[in-house]
């Protein structure tokens, strides 16, 4: 069982059981709404992007798997407060590792993310964790359409 | 009525070469049959030998080897005929499976009656597999038929007391899954399709999910049409079965054109082929069809009363150990039950069950299993689905319990 505690890490199960920023964000200017129609995982994520770019709140609701909520949770910590152009470095980075494209090393400021590093092995999962990741994107793009992980 | 034989389980799992494997170190325990069943040895060779000896055209050729492919290929009409008590083997008409018949009923049963009309309804239930909701909401729009419901109580039964006002004589079809995949909850049939003979409603019966498990002769369940997927059946992906009364089938036009289903082809007008050959356009999965052929095969030599037994003592027991366990909800209370139990754990999503559990060796579903609007009546996303074929036993559902166990560990 210790590759399924590697998958499900400590801080997973808690961020999918007390999930941070969760909840409609009254303030959002930007949103989108995503889901993955194989397994029904739904989640809605609000913006609230300044003038100048940076995005000062990020709040979600979901209705997915553990990996998908704690993925949205720990998104939302990581991102917030950043300039949009190092969000999407970061949803780079992220994206690469977690489909097992890239194995480089976070930098330490990141090092919360390298807890979905094991999803990379359950192909079917992967998408649990980026879903939140692409919906992020799609609020950005400000595109009307669901972002989906097909 | 007498108590079947008992199966020979030990036996039987030896003839699944699939089932001898080990899945993350462990032994593989295989139960997601609802979505394809595994296939035993004879189903397999039979697939094999036709590439290996037999590979060619069928209705085609006058070489040796283009008889013998289509002489095995139409013997499978006679086997599927003695697999459904029926006489006539031209009903049979092979398709890709339940999905594809539905498609070909949706396309064709309007030149049965004459054309629909606005107003006009079809109905279905709210327990239905997509593959029978969807074929008819293209009807739909093209011509204008209603699709009405048929709805589920709290149970997963379908409430038969609103027969009386659904069915009318603006129904022109009735079709209902035989069992619901999601739920496992087995209909009364009987019922509703004699209160559509009462308005002159055609009637198609769903049996995807009961073919595998029991005698679905349309003897015993009358209907127009019926129709099952040969990879739920132990047989291979690719081929299906739907099975339609003579009288109706020939006087369906066909669906789609091609080869194999005509008689003559010139520029200006075709002639077609008669029943079922007129269904059949294209060259066939010939060896599916064949392969599926062994699997009915199979099927009637294990006896169905027997698997139906025996599969009936697996979902009780099944039942009961998820019971006696804290946090385990069972979705659904059919009266009858067949092919699966559907629950959920609490505070845990089923995919992150599935796939602890597959790291314990065990295989079963989770999703909406392809039934979205019934899903959303039960407020549920998902549920885990756990379905059950011949080859399973006892170790079995302790396997899955230990599994369900383990989830709960990593979620403690």
């Amino acid at each position: 069982m210790s590759s399924m505690r590697e998958l499900y890490q400590e801080m997973i199960i808690d961020h999918s059981r007390s999930p941070r920023n969760h909840g409609k964000l009254q303030s959002a200017n930007l949103e989108a709404r995503g889901n993955n129609p194989l397994c029904g995982d739904e989640i809605d994520m609000q913006v609230l992007r300044s003038e100048d770019g940076v995005l000062s709140e990020i709040g979600f609701e979901a209705t997915a798997c553990a990996i998908c909520t704690a993925s949205a949770s720990i998104l939302t910590e990581t991102l917030k407060g950043k300039a949009e152009n190092e969000a999407r470095g970061i949803f780079e980075s992220f994206h690469s590792t977690v489909t097992g494209e890239s194995s480089a090393a976070y930098p330490p400021e990141l090092m919360k993310l390298e807890v979905f590093t094991g999803v990379k092995d359950y192909p079917s999962r992967v998408k649990c964790a980026t879903l939140p990741w692409h919906t992020l994107m799609q609020a950005l793009e400000e595109k009307s359409e669901e972002a989906s992980t097909e | 009525m007498a108590n079947p034989e008992p199966l020979n389980v030990s036996d039987l799992q030896r003839q699944f070469p699939a089932l001898d494997q080990q899945v993350h170190g462990h032994r593989l325990v295989y139960l997601d049959s609802a979505a394809t069943t595994q296939k035993p040895q004879s189903v397999l060779e039979a697939v094999d030998s036709v590439y290996r000896k037999d590979c060619a055209n069928v209705h085609r050729g006058v070489h040796t080897l283009s008889e013998r492919a289509t002489a095995r290929y139409e013997e499978v009409r006679k086997i599927a005929t003695r697999f459904l008590g029926t006489e006539d083997s031209q009903e049979i008409v092979f398709t890709r499976g339940v999905t594809e018949s539905m498609n070909l009923l949706a396309n064709t049963l309007s030149g049965l009656v004459g054309g629909f009309k606005e107003g006009d309804e079809v109905l279905i239930t709210e327990l239905e597999h997509h593959a029978n909701i969807v074929p008819w909401q293209l009807l739909s729009q093209s011509t204008g038929i209603r699709v009405k419901v048929l709805p589920c109580d709290d149970a997963c039964e379908l409430v038969l007391d609103d027969l009386d006002k659904l069915v009318t004589e603006k129904t022109r079809i009735v079709s209902v899954g035989h069992v619901s995949n999601a739920i496992g909850t087995m209909n009364d049939i009987d019922r509703i399709f004699s209160a559509a003979r009462g308005v002159g409603a055609i009637t198609i019966l769903d049996a995807a999910q009961s073919a595998p498990h029991m005698d679905i002769s349309p003897k015993k369940i009358d209907c127009d049409f019926l129709t099952f997927s040969g990879h739920k059946t132990y047989g291979p992906t690719g081929a299906g079965i739907l099975w339609g009364k003579r009288e109706l089938l020939d006087q369906m036009p066909p669906w789609q054109g091609g080869g194999d289903m005509i008689r003559t082809v010139s520029f200006e007008e075709s002639t077609y082929a008669e029943t079922p050959w007129k269904f059949e356009a294209g060259t066939p999965d010939i060896a599916a069809v064949i392969g599926l052929g062994a699997a009915l095969e199979f099927l009637d030599s294990t006896g169905r009363p027997s698997v139906e037994a025996h599969e009936a003592e697996l979902l009780r027991m099944i039942e009961s150990h998820l019971m006696e366990m804290e946090g385990v909800q069972i979705v659904g209370k059919p009266a009858t039950r067949a092919c699966c139990v559907s629950f959920t754990l609490d505070g845990i999503h089923p995919h992150d069950a599935a796939t602890i559990m597959d790291q314990n060796g065990v295989a079963i579903r989770a999703g909406h299993h392809c039934a979205m609007p019934l899903m959303k009546r039960l407020g549920l996303p998902a549920t885990i689905r756990a379905s059950v074929g011949v080859h399973n036993d006892q170790s079995d559902v302790e396997a899955l319990i230990q599994s369900i166990q383990a989830v709960r560990e990593i979620f403690a």
